[in-house]
């Protein structure tokens, strides 16, 4: 139907231009609440969820009052729901979404869906209703061998799977963390620092359980479920494996802090979770004989917090790296998740610093004038002045690497470091060796202390 | 006078209080960031006063020589707390990288850096209040170039507090700014100075020139030229070479570092 039409008919008609990012976000944002049934949540875009409840029904009272308490909550934010419990994520899925006349059981509900629950492709749904193929229980009766060979290979195995045959698997939204401790409350909690005190409880829960299994937790992630079925989720990450609980609440309560949209209990949270979904193994804390315990890395700790509050990739650490091309010497690495420290190259005793304090990367280029073509630099002009030279030490040459490129070649460079005559230090180089090209140019590449 | 009468208990209680809480700005700190160089030291009491801020002013092209001085008193000597060193995004394209291989070549630890970087100016002090307030690093470095008009006086005495609670030194580097009023112990202005020459006319150890603008706790318009000695992890005198020293405000200064060593 045309808009013009649908106008006509409707008066009043609002109409929004059809967004599918904000659309899945949004069914992204359902599926954080389902997660209060099983942490095994798939979505099934555009508009489906697929709940994995093996084992969790028990909670709510049967399969029957689960999904009524699913569709009830979903309903509470406005959206109209139709639900189907199967034994297999493919079975439950079609039987969701393909009105199918009652039946006995499930197995019997399947073969009285339509073909088109295959979703096969148009023309091959269109074969078989032609064929006089009109439910799936009409496919199943007959041998799988012909329906390949006159639908394809594809046919059969959607049959399969919709018979539950052939495994279809789920892809979970998130894999269900190796650790978590939850709490469900009778009463909605309406107050945030109730609700950070049960999330200390449950902190302690879960590094008793981590403290067990000799693990420490890298990340943690709080998820407070509101009575109206939307979720918020709160994470923390820390550099090295913890086990110590009063350094997660803190973490924590800086995050809190740092948000820019604060958590909003709404009616009240109903259900909280604290999932610890990246452990890594952490031996038992020695306390110093003297008493206390060893002095606890304070650059960690710091670089913890400072992560939490500012953003993961806001603060960075520095790590050599294994080359001798200026400025891919060195990495910069978000602080959290930098590898352990490395030895840096140690400078020779008793020479000036060889490397800038600081670099340009990409270096800048320069105008210089140099007594002979491939003499050092007498002056050089860089951001609308001119520096005359008053000391000079070089060149050191660095080659390319030619070895990485495929055509094996690549250009040296002839550093010079500097110093004008107001005493302020450069890097300069050449870019090419005379020859190699026929004019190469200066750069400047840093700025020494 | 009898010790009760109500005005002067009054006081009494008054001065008690302001001394429990860390006493009137000046008061003494409880550590130093010092430079291994006697006289400088010693003219400063043993160094930049630890939980006080500091501002440093340069030109925009001694800003390599301000940044590293201001690294240097920072990761000198060892140990292992962190420098939490704060710019703004567009910093690395105005100024450069920091450069870790050159702060090893320094003889600093380049492990001991942590680099923050924010969006704008504004995000620049937000983090810097939360990086003061965080104890266990041996200095906050706040990195920033031109005028910085949301440092004004509220702000800065926000950061001043911060460094004072949690015993953190703020380093705040103004780079191509002119100096205004402001709430920090010590306020300097460095410079490049040309360095010691090394066989065939190289370029020697890095030498500053340093002008102490104005120190809440004394004198200011001493002037030094240190040079930093990677060996001994120290700066030391750099040699005269031509420039002369204003001597006389050096002289004042050394009878009042005598008494302080």
């Amino acid at each position: 139907m045309a808009l013009a039409d649908a106008r006509a008919q409707v008066l009043g008609l609002r109409v929004v231009p059809h967004d599918p990012a904000l659309d899945r976000d949004w069914l992204d944002r359902l599926a954080q609440g389902c997660a209060r049934y099983t942490p095994l949540v798939a979505l099934d875009p555009p508009d489906g969820l697929i709940l994995d409840i093996a084992g969790a029904a028990h909670l709510f009272g049967g399969e029957a009052a689960l999904a009524a308490d699913v569709e009830a909550r979903l309903e509470r934010t406005g959206m109209t729901v139709r639900s189907a419990l199967g034994p297999t994520a493919d079975a439950a899925r079609a039987l969701a979404r393909y009105p199918a006349p009652p039946a006995p059981d499930e197995a019997a509900a399947i073969r009285r869906l339509p073909v088109a629950a295959l979703e096969l492709d148009a023309e091959a749904t269109r074969a078989l209703a032609r064929a006089g193929l009109r439910t799936i229980g009409d496919l199943a009766s007959r041998p799988m061998a012909s329906l390949a060979a006159r639908f394809g290979a594809e046919a059969a195995e959607a049959l399969r799977r919709l018979l539950g045959d052939a495994p279809s698997p789920l892809a979970p939204r998130l894999t269900p963390p190796p650790v978590a401790a939850e709490r469900r409350f009778a009463e909605p909690v309406a107050s945030t620092p109730h609700a950070m005190g049960v999330l200390a409880e449950l902190a302690g829960e879960a590094i008793e359980t981590l403290a067990g299994r000799g693990k420490g937790g890298r990340d943690f992630r709080a998820t407070f479920f509101r009575s109206d079925g939307l979720a918020r989720t709160i994470a923390i990450e820390t550099g090295a494996p913890t086990r110590d609980a009063a350094l997660v609440m803190r973490l924590f309560a800086e995050r809190i802090d740092a948000l820019r949209d604060p958590i909003d209990p709404g009616f009240g949270f109903d259900m909280m979770r604290l999932a610890v979904p990246r452990i890594e193994a952490l031996g038992a804390s020695q306390l110093r004989l003297e008493g206390g315990a060893t002095r606890a890395p304070a650059m960690d700790e710091l670089a913890d917090r400072l992560a939490t509050r500012l953003g993961r990739g806001r603060v960075r650490r520095y790590r050599p790296a294994d080359t001798h091309i200026p400025e891919q010497a060195q990495l910069e690495l978000p602080a959290i998740d930098a590898p352990p420290p490395q030895a840096w190259p140690a400078p020779a005793p008793g020479e000036p610093p060889l490397r800038p304090f600081w670099l340009f990367d990409p270096p800048q280029p320069i105008e210089v004038i140099a007594e002979v073509p491939d003499g050092p630099p007498h002056r050089f002009r860089w951001r609308r002045a001119t520096h005359a030279i008053r000391r000079y030490e070089g060149p050191e040459r660095i080659a390319a690497e030619w070895w990485r490129r495929r055509d094996n070649r690549g250009l040296t460079r002839d550093y010079y470091r500097v110093e004008d005559d107001r005493g302020r230090r450069y890097w300069l180089f050449r870019h090419g060796l005379y020859d190699e090209k026929p004019d190469p140019r200066w750069y400047i590449h840093g700025l020494f202390a | 006078m009898r010790e009760s009468s109500s005005p002067l208990a009054g006081l009494r209680r008054r001065v008690a209080r302001i001394a429990a809480s860390g006493g009137p700005p000046g008061a003494r700190a409880d550590g130093w960031l010092a430079s291994g160089h006697a006289g400088f030291d010693a003219a400063l009491g043993g160094g930049l006063a630890v939980g006080r801020v500091h501002e440093m002013f340069a030109d925009s092209l001694d800003a390599a020589s301000a940044a590293a001085f201001a690294a240097l008193l920072a990761l000198r000597g060892g140990g292992t707390a962190p420098l939490l060193w704060l710019r703004t995004a567009d910093a690395a394209r105005q100024g450069g990288h920091l450069y870790a291989p050159g702060i090893a070549e320094l003889g600093g630890d380049p492990d001991r850096l942590l680099l923050v970087e924010t969006g704008d100016a504004k995000a620049l002090l937000a983090a810097a209040n939360d990086a003061l307030r965080c104890p266990g690093s041996t200095a906050v470095v706040v990195e920033s170039r031109g005028r910085l008009p949301a440092l004004d006086l509220t702000a800065g005495r926000r950061l001043a507090l911060g460094a004072r609670d949690a015993g953190t030194v703020l380093l705040l580097l103004r780079l191509g700014a002119e100096p205004v009023p402001s709430v920090a112990e010590t306020r300097w202005r460095i410079a490049a100075a040309p360095s010691r020459e090394l066989e065939a006319n190289a370029p020697g150890a890095p030498a500053f020139d340093l002008e102490l603008l104005r120190w809440r706790a004394g004198p200011a318009g001493a002037r030094w030229r240190l040079e930093w000695n990677r060996d001994d992890q120290a700066f030391r005198d750099a040699a005269l070479s031509g420039a002369v020293l204003p001597l006389a405000p050096r002289r004042a200064l050394e009878s009042r570092g005598a008494e302080a060593a």
